[in-house]
């Protein structure tokens, strides 16, 4: 054991000193996480959307009123800015000019159509160079005509049951468009086990980082051996056991330190402000990662002949387990077959796993996560245990 | 009753596939003796090295340093041991003194101990000025005596030089052959490999020949040089009578062969450096004026020549 330490403590003066283990255990990560943030956060951030909506109500009726009514609040609201236009020759106008985002119309006789069981339309206009904004109103729209299906499904039904005893029927409609939505969704960020945007981009660059960072150790029987060191290694009045025991503290003590540092960083950092969740909970979670990682690569080492070449093969799988695993987008969005295997890679289930602590979760809500992450190590680590004996021979 | 060996090598062998790389070798050190192994390029000398300081598994025979048995797992017998590998074996990114105390706290070295010996081996291998400099910035040859340093650095009684001077400078190169000769006056048991004929002979006290993991002959230099059985040549170039010289020199009891050619009277002797007086003499009584004289003596070269039919580097 003491030989393993001395080995190890040599291997990080080393990494310290040629400052490899520093970039990219702690520089990359951090820099592509603050970019990833600055650029896509806002993206998925509703606070930081700017857009100009405007809505025409060409129709006046009871059920467009509703939805004028719906669009304000939510500009009182700050989700986006409302204005009202008057014309739909002149929304397209604005939006066509930039002045606005983007438009809905609601047509004349709109609420006579939908009272009436009739088809009509609801007309969204976007600026050209603002897909954001049409995105929204689309969506602002949509959510409204699904609403307005329901009331016209509602007052159909009241229709039929009562035959022709119906006296109010726009008094049906109006407590139609005021009857509560019987589903609802909660959509606060504590329950929606989503992580924020700041924080996936430190969590997915920290893990996909990871297994860069880790290689630096196991690469180093590699390194022994072209710099001749193995030899004087092989004679010491060592275990053989000691050199490799020496390596797999290197890759461990790296990953640790590194993980460490970009949870304590992004969590600090102003611009980021991420909210990794249970410190326990972390910790589970980034010691089981750094020993995946740790087996995936020396899995690789033990492939390869020189350090070059082990190298680039490792560049090569990290990017491919990172690809796979959602580092650079939540590929669990994506459901199917891309979504199944990425579940394949620890850095979804490690992903998976903080999206539960950021909830709220404690190191019990994430046992099944650690669990994969583990067993991921276990395997791997058990078939580079079979193939290692051989990098510490001549 | 003389020292036990401090290294006993015994009926060695070692197989690759189909290649037998060392075959039944066997030789012993004594404390203080200097052994070489003398052979061309992949005769067996590294692979010897290699499982005598238990870092290549045999397939036969046995090792024995200080009277411990030499395995890949034997911490005991590897403490006896120093090793300098023919590559270099430094970490280029650590200094020179940080190289040493690495390898001095693997051969169990510490503290005050380790301290002191770190700084007696820099200037024994003249880089107690560049302790602290990084052995990437290093000359060749100071990197070779860094490499050399490291194996001395515990005080082993076994000293294995595996072709130590290969790309080495010659005034780097004479520095590293003095080193080994005075570890050797200091009662350290070296084994030293080269395919250097003139090495073998300057640091030796005792050669084996080794060819195609076989030791061919063994033996102080004398001893192997009488194996070839051959006389010092020594050719005289002269003017005059040199026929008539040649004949009155056929005469002399140390000549056994004399003959002319080429302006120079040509002899077979035994003994030419103690006979050379007589020899001066009796040719220029016989009429033959002695300008010129070139002695050749048998040596290691010419042995090996004889015992395997090839130039030692070929």
């Amino acid at each position: 054991m003491r030989a393993a330490l001395r080995i190890a403590w040599k291997d990080l003066t080393l990494r310290l000193r040629d400052r490899s283990a520093i970039i990219w255990g702690i520089v990359a990560p951090l820099l592509l996480a603050s970019v990833f943030s600055l650029i896509l956060g806002e993206v998925t951030d509703p606070d930081a959307i700017d857009v100009t909506i405007a809505v025409v109500d060409d129709d006046g009726g009871e059920v467009s009123q509703g939805f004028v009514a719906a669009v304000r609040e939510l500009g009182d609201q700050g989700v986006f800015d409302v204005v009202f236009g008057t014309s739909a020759r002149e929304a397209e106008q604005q939006a066509e000019d930039g002045e606005i985002d983007a438009a809905i119309v609601i047509p004349a006789g709109f609420t006579d159509a939908v009272v009436g069981g009739r088809a009509s339309e609801i007309v969204v206009v976007g600026h050209v160079d603002s897909p954001i904004g049409s995105q929204v109103a689309r969506a602002v729209a949509t959510g409204f005509a699904g609403e307005v299906n329901g009331i016209s499904v509602a007052v159909g039904t009241a229709i039929a049951a009562s035959g022709d005893d119906l006296d109010d029927l726009d008094a049906l409609v109006a407590d139609a468009a005021a009857a509560p939505t019987p589903l609802g969704l909660d959509t606060e960020t504590e329950a929606s086990k989503e992580l924020s945007a700041s924080t996936f981009y430190a969590a997915a660059m920290a893990v996909f980082f990871l297994f860069f960072t880790v290689q630096f150790g196991v690469i180093g029987l590699l390194e022994e051996r072209t710099q001749g060191t193995m030899a004087r290694l092989l004679a010491a009045p060592i275990p053989r056991a000691s050199i490799i025991f020496g390596k797999a503290i290197t890759s461990f003590v790296l990953g640790i330190v590194s993980m460490a540092v970009l949870v304590v960083v992004t969590s600090l950092l102003p611009f980021m402000d991420a909210d990794w969740g249970d410190p326990i909970g972390v910790a589970i979670l980034v010691v089981s990662g750094v020993l995946a990682a740790m087996g995936v690569m020396t899995i690789v080492a033990t492939f390869a002949k020189t350090p070059e070449t082990a190298t680039n093969i490792q560049a090569v799988v990290a990017f491919l387990l990172g690809m796979l695993g959602g580092a650079f987008f939540p590929l669990s969005q994506l459901g199917g077959v891309v979504a199944r295997l990425s579940l394949l890679t620890p850095h979804a289930w490690f992903l998976r796993g903080l999206g539960d602590l950021s909830a709220g979760g404690g190191p019990g809500d994430i046992l099944v996560e650690a669990g994969f992450i583990l067993l991921f190590a276990v395997v791997t680590t058990g078939f580079a245990l079979t193939r290692l004996r051989r990098t510490v021979e001549l | 009753m003389s020292d036990p060996p401090v290294l006993e090598v015994r009926s060695l062998r070692k197989t690759f596939k189909d290649l037998v790389a060392v075959r039944d070798v066997s030789f012993s050190i004594a404390p203080g003796e200097t052994y070489g192994l003398l052979g061309p390029n992949g005769a067996g000398k590294t692979t010897t090295i290699s499982m005598l300081c238990g870092l290549l598994e045999r397939d036969a025979g046995e090792a024995i340093v200080a009277g411990r048995p030499v395995t890949t797992s034997s911490t005991d017998a590897k403490a006896a041991i120093g090793l300098v590998p023919q590559d270099l074996a430094i970490y280029p990114d650590l200094t020179a003194a940080e190289n040493l105390t690495f390898f001095g706290r693997l051969y169990r070295m510490g503290g005050k101990e380790l301290a002191a010996r770190t700084a007696e081996v820099l200037e024994t291998i003249g880089l107690a000025d560049r302790a602290d400099d990084r052995a990437d910035e290093f000359s060749g040859g100071m990197k070779r005596r860094l490499n050399i340093g490291i194996g001395l650095l515990h005080k082993p009684r076994l000293l294995v030089l595996d072709e130590p001077t290969v790309g080495v400078d010659p005034q780097s190169r004479n520095a590293i052959l003095e080193s080994v000769e005075h570890l050797s006056e200091e009662g350290m048991a070296v084994l030293y490999t080269t395919h250097y004929m003139e090495e073998a002979e300057r640091l030796c006290d005792r050669v084996g020949i080794i060819d195609e993991g076989e030791i061919k002959a063994e033996g102080t230099r004398p001893e192997l040089v009488s194996l070839v059985g051959q006389r010092d040549r020594v050719r005289l170039t002269a003017t005059g009578e040199l026929a008539q010289a040649a004949n009155a020199l056929r005469e002399a009891p140390a000549v056994e062969d004399s003959s002319v050619g080429d302006g120079a009277i040509v002899l077979v002797v035994d003994g030419a450096r103690s006979a050379l007086p007589d020899l001066l003499r009796r040719a220029a009584e016989a009429g033959a004026a002695v300008t010129g004289v070139d002695v050749s003596e048998p040596n290691l070269e010419a042995v090996f020549l004889h015992l395997t039919g090839k130039a030692l580097r070929d």
